[in-house]
């Protein structure tokens, strides 16, 4: 197994820029029957940023980041992953990939189960050989990392709130100290203080572990202070992407809306510059 | 990659532990055993310096065994001091450094064998007791959400009712019809087969029409019915309380057990009736036929015989039956539905023990039903 992954791989510089991009979305179609979700979707995603993703509630978000990760199939396009094309990879190869992200679902999706410990263990017990100490050693440290703490190691999913399930379901993500993480809404269902802890975790790890992060979010906070760029679908494609500046000055009406409507209140221009 | 992670040598008092390749998580188990020898190895130290000037690539589990190895030394009295870490790691390091809880896990609740297995005997025993209980709990619950119904029959929710009668009952009709033929089939042919020894073939059909008739129409049904009815009312009414929609129904101010499980039982006391009796019809047909094919009877001695053999009191006794294992069969269910708790185990814990309790309850009455005919008579 260690062969086959090489944790650093220099991926070669995309044309764009010269950034090492560790996901490319090209031509994406994603649909359910009649109704295309997703119509020819391009997305970049450079190492080490964290890319926030907005769009409506039903833009189909969710479904560009299950189609990233190979849960919902496309129609066309192609899409890869650390320089990896997933359609054309043995399963040994995906395995591979799959052991270098770590997701965390809308929902959370833990193990109900097991307990948040088991659930912390579940992944690192498949893929390395580590002692039991180091393991619920391991299992503690990434609780207290998200934020938690050790007490609710023996608790079931069933027994926690909202928000310990969306850190628990981090810590989860995290577990293999994963180079991508997928986050689908981190921050909802948190308050605002939880939410912000939440956004200066995800900026530390950034930092610290090298992260790329590709997250979906409706939090104009998050975009605000974590994201470095920001993605925006709108009708089935990808219509703006860059730094908060430029969303802010965008003409587009659904941006326009987005970010100076009522709920970005006193956020101006001049917040944006100063991260 | 080099196979030593960790170099030492020592100078007096002074210890110099040197680390080199890459600490991540493939390495784990090897850092983590040359990590714990140095430290027992070097008990008695009093300065330690750690130099991570070699190491090319750290990750958590790697920061996290340096962490340890820190955390033990200065445990020991020592003083150990990290040098030539990359600004990013020291970063990571620090993180790490904050946590509290990973020295004093405490292991879940182990439990003594012998005390275990007791204590669990005990716990059964009186689960039983406590499932008879919610029995007579959710039976009282849907006795006083029929009588509200019947006061107010405008809220009743036909719709639903017709929705569950289609399901337990319509769609049931093929493979029950399918089953209990076959019964009928093999009822009549071993009855023939070991009649015909001593020449009273023509008793068969005696047999196979109280049998059938008092019996095993009901028996067969109401089991097929607790295996496909019962556990889907269990899982559907489990997986709506785990995802907090009963809940959600009990704040709006509607009684779950009048929304819910009312409209279920009634289709059940509605729907097993009418399935015992045409799974009765079609085990009668089904021994008849093997009668006449295999035991050379003839339909219209099959028929007046059967007319002798049996009585509208025999058809009634099992007719009789029905609702109340119906009953049964739909309480244990909702009962066993309402208590999944979060878990998907759980889900099918329940289920599992609803199609169990219900088919045992299903002949222990049968077995009551037996004592209570034989003692009027009938
Ligand atoms: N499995 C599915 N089958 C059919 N339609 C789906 C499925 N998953 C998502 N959709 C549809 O795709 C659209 C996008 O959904 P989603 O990505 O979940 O939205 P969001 O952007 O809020 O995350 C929605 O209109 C939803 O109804
Ligand atoms: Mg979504």
């Amino acid at each position: 197994m260690a062969d086959s992954l090489p944790p650093d791989t220099p991926a070669k510089p995309n044309g764009a820029g010269g950034k090492d991009v560790v996901i490319a979305v090209r031509d994406v179609v994603v649909g359910f029957g009649e109704k295309i979700v997703l119509d020819h979707v391009d997305l970049d995603v450079h190492r080490g940023e964290v890319l926030g993703f907005v769009g409506g509630s039903g833009a189909g978000k969710s479904v560009l980041m299950r189609t990233i990760i190979g849960l919902v199939p496309k129609r066309e396009g192609s899409i890869k992953v650390l320089g990896v094309d997933m359609d054309e990879v043995t399963d040994l190869e995906r395995q591979a990939v799959e052991r270098r992200w770590g997701i965390l679902f809308q929902h959370g999706a833990l193990f109900s189960s097991l307990t948040v410990m088991e659930n912390l263990q579940f992944p690192v017990r498949e893929y390395l050989d580590l002692s039991p100490r180091l393991l619920d050693e391991l299992a503690i440290a990434k609780l207290e990392m998200v934020g938690l703490d050790a007490t609710a190691c023996h608790k079931f999913p069933s027994e926690l709130s909202g928000g310990m399930i969306k850190r628990v379901a981090l810590a989860r993500a995290l577990a293999l100290d994963p180079e991508i993480v997928f986050l689908d809404e981190p921050t909802s269902g948190l308050d605002p203080i939880g939410a912000g802890a939440f956004d200066t975790l995800i900026a530390t790890l950034q930092r610290t572990l090298g992260l790329t992060v590709f997250m979906v979010t409706h939090d104009l906070d998050s975009l605000h202070t974590v994201c470095n760029r920001i993605a925006v679908l709108f009708e089935g494609k990808v219509i703006e992407t860059g730094p908060m500046k430029q969303m802010l000055a965008s003409r587009h009406p659904w941006l326009r809306s987005y970010f100076h409507g009522v709920r970005s209140g006193h956020r101006t221009d001049a917040d944006a510059e100063a991260p | 990659m080099s196979d030593i992670l960790l170099e030492e040598t020592s100078e007096g008092e002074r210890l110099k532990l040197v680390g080199a390749g890459a600490w991540v998580a493939l390495n784990a188990r090897r850092l983590e055993s040359q990590i714990d020898s140095a430290r027992l190895r070097h008990r008695g130290a009093g300065q330690v310096d750690i130099d991570m000037t070699g190491v090319e690539r750290l990750d958590t589990f790697g920061a996290w065994l340096l962490e340890r190895l820190v955390r033990s030394f200065s445990a020991g009295g020592a003083t150990p001091n990290v040098t030539g870490l990359k600004e990013d790691y020291r970063l990571l390091m620090d993180e790490l450094g904050a946590v509290k809880g990973a020295e004093k896990i405490v292991p879940r609740t182990g439990t003594q064998s012998l005390t275990y297995a007791l204590s669990s005997i005990g716990e059964n025993v009186a689960s039983v007791g406590n499932s008879f209980g919610s029995i007579a709990n959710m039976l009282g619950a849907v006795i006083v959400a029929l009588l509200r119904v019947l006061t107010r029959p405008r809220s009743f929710r036909f719709t639903s009712l017709v929705h569950q009668l289609d399901n337990v009952a319509w769609r049931a009709v093929p493979i029950v019809l399918l089953i209990t033929f076959l019964i009928g089939c093999i009822i009549a042919q071993q009855g023939l087969f070991h009649f015909r020894r001593f020449g009273a073939d023509v008793f068969v059909v005696d047999m196979v029409g109280i049998l059938v008739l008092r019996e095993l129409g009901v028996l067969i049904v109401c089991i097929m019915v607790a295996g496909r009815t019962g556990s889907a009312y269990t899982a559907e009414l489990g997986s709506m309380k785990m995802r907090e929609e009963i809940d959600a129904l009990r704040t709006m101010g509607f009684d779950p057990t009048e929304v819910l499980i009312l409209p279920r039982i009634l289709a059940l006391i509605i729907g097993v009736p009418i399935l015992t009796f045409l799974g009765s019809m079609s085990a009668l047909y089904g021994g008849g036929l093997v009668c006449w094919l295999y035991g050379g009877i003839d339909p219209e001695i099959f028929l007046s015989r059967l007319k002798e053999s049996i009585s509208l009191n025999t058809f009634q006794v099992g007719m009789i039956k029905a609702p109340f294992m119906a009953l049964v069969i739909g309480i244990v269910a909702s009962v066993e539905g309402m208590a999944v708790k979060g878990s998907a185990e759980s889900l099918g814990r329940q289920t599992t023990a609803s199609v169990v309790e219900s088919i045992f309850l299903v002949i222990v009455m049968d077995g009551i039903f037996a004592i209570f005919f034989a003692s009027i008579g009938k």
